[in-house]
């Protein structure tokens, strides 16, 4: 099939192969899922977002007069439960790497395409029911299910949304045991494990986070269901149950989650820094391995979000001091993006400030991470608006900024159309500004002790909080004036040819959009990722036109 | 994947040790072993899950990468379990009888007072005042 289909392919690509719905609904090919999923997770953006805005405006005044307490928590546990169950822990992995992963090891597909179609399917499902308990009333409990609240007191609908949240889990494993598998068996003749690019170990660092942490969830909101609708005693005291098991069996996933969030982001990172300094990376080994590395600490660090439970104080110096310990492959990466950077031939396109603006922010995130595993100051800090801003800055910074620096470089090869360069500069410095602006009170307004969670506060804080909310809007506006020129660009960009950043590696080297079957001739690898030394087989054709564009 | 044809008296084989440990197990469960009640469950278990995944589950007679994998996330079960235990083992010891907390109604009324609206906060004012 491969050889009849290779010769009468021209002009062909996997979007116009096939046009009806149903040719989308029951599609195999792994681009077309990435896309689906991304038209899906922009809606759970939207949602989130929504949310935000609401609480963000509720904030501008000490008092509590827009909503409501109950209507408030609801809001919070929505955006969080949103923003990463079906956001954030999918938004890379299952839209960005769905589309490139098969491709970057040139193969025509994942290890397992209907398996890959079933996970958005579950995905879906999940994210259907969790839709269901926000407009169905609503959960209060924050995303983190804390019990005994969730299983004994919270007077909403915590079981629909535990549920959404335990579906939703089998998809990311589903696309973990794919990229697993995919990466091990069907790299291309030639692609060595050293020569793949930094993203896809990325993308396997971060699988294997996910098969190995997300059973754990998974078990753990079982038992809350258990135990909120049958009242089998696991957590609540008053039946013999321990609360604090449940944090430790829940951030045994949820920290290493963190990393699920963020290591795509960096893999991202990798590649855009690399393209636009015309540099390979600087120290690939260490970039690798620092993933498996980070992926690998993220498990054993879990209990620094437990130092004011009732966790032994012992137990608290053991999970600070293996905290200070992830920092160590996360300040290697940094260090040697920076490196990649120095004496390299840098040109400022839309990606790479998204991958400026990560560097930055999530810098500042995992400084400010250090204060948090520190246990004293953690006494201060612990439950106020310096860990919402913390968090932020390593999920918002970090996470979202590579998923849309990703986004812009790979949106000519995802839709053969190149954006607005100059609307996307602008839209990326709107996006910095407002990202800081709405974040960066928060730690002062953390430091100064004020609570996560609550809708009212002291008068004092009124300033901060209005900047806050004033950045939450110029962030809102940098959102959507993307969403704008990139849905615009559909129709009307520039028509990308297949290298317009002359990028090296094998996603390059096929046509923009590529073909259903991504190679018309299956490739074979010559050369070490990076390998911006030598020419690229597609690049003379169009490279110094998009450089005009900007 | 090839793998070789497994005879079904394997598999009937595997299904009676099963059995068998599975009778041992309520059997020991009537002798009192002191310290070794758990050892002696846990073992028994142990090697019925080694079975149920080297035959049933084909392990055995699968690539070493496989062996690989279901060796880590053992691993990584151990882990998430013995980083736990630290807190619930220790959670007892103490450097100095200060560092004890204290139990709610001997907190003095003044601490109780500043700390009241924040809830369990005030347990940690309690203990850190001394």
């Amino acid at each position: 099939m491969s050889t009849a289909t290779s010769t009468a392919s021209e002009g062909k690509h996997y979007l116009n192969a096939k046009h009806t719905v149903l040719s989308w609904l029951l599609t195999v090919d792994h681009k077309r899922i990435g896309m689906m999923y991304l038209v899906s997770l922009v809606v759970f953006f939207l949602i989130g977002g929504a949310a935000a805005v609401l609480f963000r405006l509720e904030l501008m005044t000490p008092a509590g007069d827009l909503l409501r307490s109950e209507t408030y928590n609801k809001l919070f546990t929505m955006h969080g439960i949103v923003m990463i169950f079906f956001f954030l822990i999918p938004s890379i992995p299952a839209v960005l790497g769905n589309f490139l992963l098969p491709i970057m090891v040139g193969t025509r597909d994942v290890a397992f395409p209907k398996l890959n179609l079933a996970s958005w399917y579950v995905f879906m499902l999940g994210g259907i029911l969790a839709f269901v308990a926000i407009v169905g009333g609503g959960v209060d409990t924050g995303w983190t299910f804390y019990t005994p609240y969730s299983t004994m007191y919270a007077n909403s609908n915590v079981i629909l949304a535990v549920c959404g949240a335990f579906i939703a889990g089998f998809s990311s494993i589903m696309t973990a045991l794919n990229f697993v598998v995919t990466i091990h068996k069907m790299r291309a003749p030639g692609l060595t494990w050293f020569r793949l690019p930094l993203f896809v170990w990325a993308m396997y660092a971060t699988s294997l986070v996910v098969l190995l942490g997300t059973p754990v969830v998974a078990i753990t909101l079982v038992m809350i269901f258990v135990e909120r609708a049958f009242g089998l005693g696991i957590f609540n005291p008053a039946l013999g149950g321990d609360p604090v098991l449940f944090q430790h069996l829940f951030w045994f996933y949820s920290h290493p989650a963190v990393y699920i969030m963020i290591l795509p982001s960096m893999g991202v990172v990798s590649e855009i820094i690399a393209c636009f300094s015309r540099r390979r990376i600087y120290g690939y080994k260490f970039v690798a391995y620092s993933s498996l590395a980070i992926a690998v600490i993220g498990f054993f660090v879990w209990g620094h979000h437990m130092f004011v439970s009732s966790q032994s104080t012992y137990a608290g110096m053991i999970f600070s001091f293996l905290t200070f310990f992830v920092a160590v492959p996360t300040a290697i990466k940094v260090l040697n993006w920076t490196m990649t950077m120095y004496k390299g031939s840098i040109s400022l396109e839309a990606p790479m400030l998204y991958a400026f603006g990560f560097l930055g922010l999530f810098t500042i995130g995992g400084m400010t991470g250090l204060f948090l595993s520190t246990l004293a100051t953690d006494i201060h800090l612990h439950d106020t608006y310096f860990v919402v801003a913390h968090f932020h800055y390593v999920m918002v910074g970090g996470g979202v900024m590579g998923f849309l620096g990703g986004l812009h470089f790979w949106w000519p090869k995802m839709t053969g159309r190149m954006y607005p360069e100059g609307w996307a500069i602008f839209a990326a410095i709107v996006i910095f500004v407002g990202f800081n602006l709405t974040f960066f009170p928060q730690f002062q307004l953390g430091y100064h002790g004020m609570p996560r969670r609550y809708h009212e506060y002291p008068a004092d804080f009124q300033v901060l909080h209005i900047m806050s909310t004033a950045g939450a809007s110029v962030l809102g506006f940098g959102y959507l004036l993307m969403a704008g020129y990139l849905g615009w660009s559909l129709k009307f960009g520039k028509k990308a040819g297949a290298n317009p950043w002359d990028a090296r590696g094998l996603e390059w080297e096929t046509s923009s959009p590529p073909p259903t079957e991504n190679f018309l001739v299956p490739p074979v690898v010559r050369h070490e990722a990076y390998a911006y030394e030598f020419e690229s087989e597609t690049s003379p054709e169009s490279h110094p036109s998009s450089e005009s564009s900007a | 994947m090839e793998h070789p044809v497994v005879p079904v008296s394997t598999y009937l084989k595997i299904f009676a040790a099963l059995m068998v440990l599975t009778a041992l197990t309520v059997a020991v469960a009537f002798i009192d072993w002191g310290f070794f009640n758990d050892v002696v469950a846990m073992t028994i278990a142990v090697i019925k899950a080694l079975l149920v995944v080297s035959v049933f589950m084909h392990l055995k007679y699968s690539a070493r990468l496989l062996w690989l994998i279901a060796g880590s996330s053992v691993v990584w079960f151990m882990v998430m379990v013995g980083l736990t235990l630290t807190d619930y083992r220790s959670r007892d010891w103490l450097l100095h009888e200060g560092m004890r907390p204290e139990p709610w109604h001997s907190v003095p009324a003044e601490v109780m007072q500043d700390a009241a609206p924040s809830g369990h906060n005030g347990a940690e004012a309690g203990s850190t005042g001394h």
